[in-house]
């Protein structure tokens, strides 16, 4: 169950500056679990207690895994997936 | 500095008074490394709100998978204060996640949607530490050399 996982710019600090890398695991909590285990650290970036982190968008075969599942998405072989941190901000 | 073409220049703070008082957003991209800012792309503020500024999630993605296409980066990331100076607000900082763009804040409180001068002020955003920038408006860039 081996998927690609398309790293952002602001965490390729985490995967020796890959663009993308390979991880497994048959729903996203477990899939971050197996790029946690080969790129530590990187897990603490994505996810907090209550879940994935407000302005980290995670996105398998181009859909916000908001809409399917969060965390517990289903991963099939060879799925997409693409982490891009939210582009926000303002005055506050 | 942030070297940037009167045209983009004027496209950016058109945006930004035609938005206000609602924040405007978008980016400028250009060849990775390159650090042109060629392509502008206006974006929705999805948040739809005088102080506040989010890329829609869906379109966020669209707009990435095209420059990855185009082999490009964004090289400006700009939005817009529309009662507060141009200066990155802590959420701003919080927020930043590209170290190499460009962050460019026009400040729109003075003349809103009509015609009159703006702040356009660059900034650098890493690691949570801001440097605020030159901003060169040429006429235009100069052309790409060839290696």
């Amino acid at each position: 169950m081996a998927v690609e996982v398309r790293i952002p710019t602001i965490l390729r600090s985490y995967t020796s500056d890959q663009k993308a890398v390979t991880a497994e695991g048959t729903t996203l909590a477990a899939v971050i679990d197996d790029l946690d285990a080969n790129h530590p650290g990187i897990k603490e970036r994505l996810i907090e207690q209550s879940g994935l982190r407000r302005f980290v968008n995670v996105y398998v075969n181009d859909e916000d895994v908001r809409f399917i599942g969060g965390l517990e998405a289903e991963i099939s072989d060879g799925d997409q997936v693409v982490v891009l941190p939210a582009v926000a901000g303002g005055q506050g | 500095m942030l070297t940037i073409d009167q045209a983009t220049y004027d496209r950016i703070v058109a945006h930004a008074k035609r938005d206000h008082p609602d924040e405007a957003c978008g980016i400028v991209a250009g060849p990775e490394g390159s650090d042109r800012a060629e392509r502008v792309v206006e974006m929705v503020n999805a948040a739809g709100s005088p102080t506040f500024y989010e890329f829609d999630s869906t379109e966020l993605l669209a707009l990435y998978k095209d420059m990855w296409s185009r082999d490009e980066e964004p090289v400006v990331v700009y939005h817009s204060h529309t009662a507060t100076e141009a200066y990155p607000s802590r959420t701003d900082i919080g927020l930043a996640s590209e170290p190499a763009a460009h962050y460019v804040l026009v400040g729109t409180r003075e003349h809103g949607n009509n015609e009159g001068p703006v702040e356009f002020r660059s900034f650098r955003i890493v690691d949570g530490e801001v440097t605020e920038e030159e901003v060169s408006v040429v006429p235009h860039l100069l052309p790409l050399t060839k290696e």
